[in-house]
């Protein structure tokens, strides 16, 4: 088995900003160690002398010329937003304060 | 249903250039298909109307007064609801994105666009394209018209429903692990993952970047290389567009022919775990090809059975990075805690918790804790590897063989629920379909006949920027197949006006 218990995703939840009830956090538990349990057999495969790849087709660095482009008018970019004030997007307090 | 809509996107073009019928005629028989049967197929998630028929108008005009259109100018398009659409709402199947409008159009929907096509609306899909049913829906599940009791594959589920049922010609599709191609193998139709960066990412919400792809969905080889040919090409706005030209891929479609080529059976990728009448399908189109000419070799790919587990560590790491920008502030909803302190940490924790389904935070979670502090360089960078070796085993494979076949999806369409609660069962139908994604290499699924009366795949994979060899062999195989049955697999598909009467008098 793996190490994948209630704390443990309650930990992972936090870092992913995603409140759960206590209910979520069982079933998920069991869910997510099941899954892992069986997709960690990569680790078999995985020796000291194959490379990794995170891309599948090898690119370099792409670069444009450095002029303005097409850009979003600040009222496209606000027009999605649950809430925005003076040209800029609105959040309720960033800190836990008074 | 009228005949008109049972037409391909090639034979549409046609008689649209004859004048034989106008684009306002073809989009309204589509529109009225859409009315007629989607109550009960629910491939549609926003239906296009005012929009379709203007476009549709304007290609009737401007062909009237002698203009040089598009090859495909007037023939509709359904678009998955992953794809933003200046006009359209975009919910990408979630909650969290409900009515929200892009304030800009992906880049294939320039394209199509230019290309004058009519779009119909947009389709079904699991949550941000994470399944492979279309259950994950936040707006319901997609039914297959082969059986409204069974899944339509996924996450594409709608786009595949949409042309398999004559909703549409032509749809667009997203495949991450095998989006466009598992959901066209159950629903008897065509689909296409191009090469990696051959077609626009740009406007696709992302799931997982290194792996998603969007490509063509439609009922024709020929049709799913045409609208290849429109949406294909480089695109400054994506930093991995390739920069090659398309190609000629309905050209490679129309000439094809499979004399010397060489098909490499993958050892893996068959028996154990493969139905039984898949197989079966599976075996007598090797010997149609081999029939016409082609060479049958037998490859192996040893490392194929480790990529399923790196797919679901790579997909959920990328997806978790990905999806965290849906916090509320600057696009969809915004769900406040129900006590406590109204911080933004809470506020997004409350959105994030209500606007995603099960599935989506399963993935986010699982890619959270892959990436995590101590079990990185064991889950993430042991995938990474996988990788690489995914890569080495396709490489062998085509020193052997032009192109690669497969059964595309290990079953036929199952039933709705079947899998819903068990996810690693769910995973299983990728199995065929995730090591192209791995290695970037193109795909397509071709109807390969019917087992127990459901729609099996017939799956081609072709080296890196070779596409076109997937369009030539799949139309031969298509043309041999069609010739046997004595037409198209899906004129077998049931007439669906007379089950959706009764499941709308069943259901409500």
């Amino acid at each position: 088995m793996s190490e994948i218990n209630r704390e443990a995703v309650a930990h992972l939840a936090r870092l992913a900003h995603i409140e759960m009830t206590d209910a979520e956090l069982d079933r998920m538990a069991g869910e997510l160690d099941v899954i892992v349990d069986s997709i960690k057999s990569v680790q078999e495969a995985a020796g000291d002398d194959v490379p990794a790849t995170s891309h599948p087709i090898p690119l370099t660095n792409v670069f444009r010329e450095d002029v303005v482009g097409e850009t979003l008018t600040n009222e496209q970019a606000l027009s999605g937003a649950p809430d925005s004030a003076d040209g800029r997007f609105k959040v309720p307090a960033i800190l836990d304060e008074e | 249903m009228t005949e008109l809509i049972r037409n391909s996107a090639a034979r549409l073009a046609e008689l649209l250039a004859a004048k034989e019928v106008s684009s306002v005629e073809v989009t309204q028989a589509h529109l009225d298909r859409i009315a007629e049967v989607d109550g009960s197929v629910n491939a549609f998630l926003h239906v296009n109307t005012e929009e379709a028929l203007a476009v549709a108008a304007d290609v009737d005009k401007a062909r009237a007064a002698g203009e040089d259109l598009p090859v495909l100018a007037g023939v509709p398009i359904a678009i998955k609801d992953l794809i933003v659409t200046v006009g359209q709402p975009t919910t990408a199947g979630s909650k969290i994105l409900e009515g929200w409008m892009s304030p800009y159009d992906a880049t294939v929907i320039k394209k199509i666009r230019a290309a004058k096509m009519p779009m119909l609306g947009k389709t079904n899909l699991d949550e941000f394209a994470m399944g492979s049913s279309t259950e994950h829906s936040a707006y319901g599940p997609t039914r297959n018209p082969w059986d409204l009791d069974r899944i339509p594959g996924g996450s594409g589920g709608g786009s595949a429903a949409a042309v398999a049922a004559f909703e549409a010609p032509l749809a667009l599709g997203t495949d991450t692990g095998g989006s466009i191609r598992q959901p066209a193998s159950v629903t008897g139709s065509v689909g296409v993952k191009p090469t990696y960066g051959g077609v626009s990412r740009y406007g696709a919400i992302a799931m997982a970047s290194s792996l998603d792809q969007i490509g063509p969905v439609s009922r024709t080889v020929l049709d799913s290389a045409l609208l290849h040919e429109v949406i294909g090409g480089h695109d400054p706005h994506d930093s991995t567009s390739l920069t090659d030209p398309v190609g000629a891929l309905a050209e490679a479609a129309r000439n094809g022919d499979v004399r010397g080529l060489r098909i490499g059976v993958v050892r893996e990728l068959q028996g154990e775990g493969y139905d039984a009448g898949v197989q079966e399908r599976f075996d007598e189109s090797l010997e149609l090809l081999r029939g016409a000419g082609a060479e049958i070799v037998e490859v192996s790919c040893p490392n194929f059975r480790y990529a399923l587990g790196a797919y679901y560590l790579i997909m959920p790491s990328e997806a978790s990075s990905n999806l965290a920008k849906f916090d509320g502030v600057r696009y969809g909803q915004r769900v406040l805690p129900t006590d406590g302190p109204l911080t933004i940490e809470r506020v997004m924790g409350a959105t994030r918790a209500a606007g995603f389904g099960d599935e989506v935070k399963r993935r986010i979670i699982l890619g959270t804790y892959a990436l995590s502090a101590g079990y990185y360089d064991a889950y993430y960078g042991s995938a990474q590897k996988v990788r690489t070796l995914v890569q080495r085993d396709f490489d062998a494979a085509f020193a052997q063989a032009d192109v690669l076949i497969s059964p595309t999806a290990p079953t036929t369409a199952f039933k709705l629920g079947e899998k819903l609660d068990d996810p690693l069962a769910m995973y299983l139908n990728d199995v065929a379909t995730i090591p192209a994604n791995l290695a970037g290499v193109p795909g397509i699924s071709v109807p390969g006949g019917l087992a127990d009366g459901l729609p099996v795949g017939i799956q081609f994979l072709a080296p890196a920027r070779e596409d076109a060899r997937l369009y030539r062999v799949g139309h031969v195989l298509e043309s041999l197949l069609e010739e046997k049955w004595g037409g198209p697999l899906l004129a077998q598909v049931p007439d669906l006006s007379a089950s959706t009467a009764e499941t709308m008098s069943g259901a409500n």
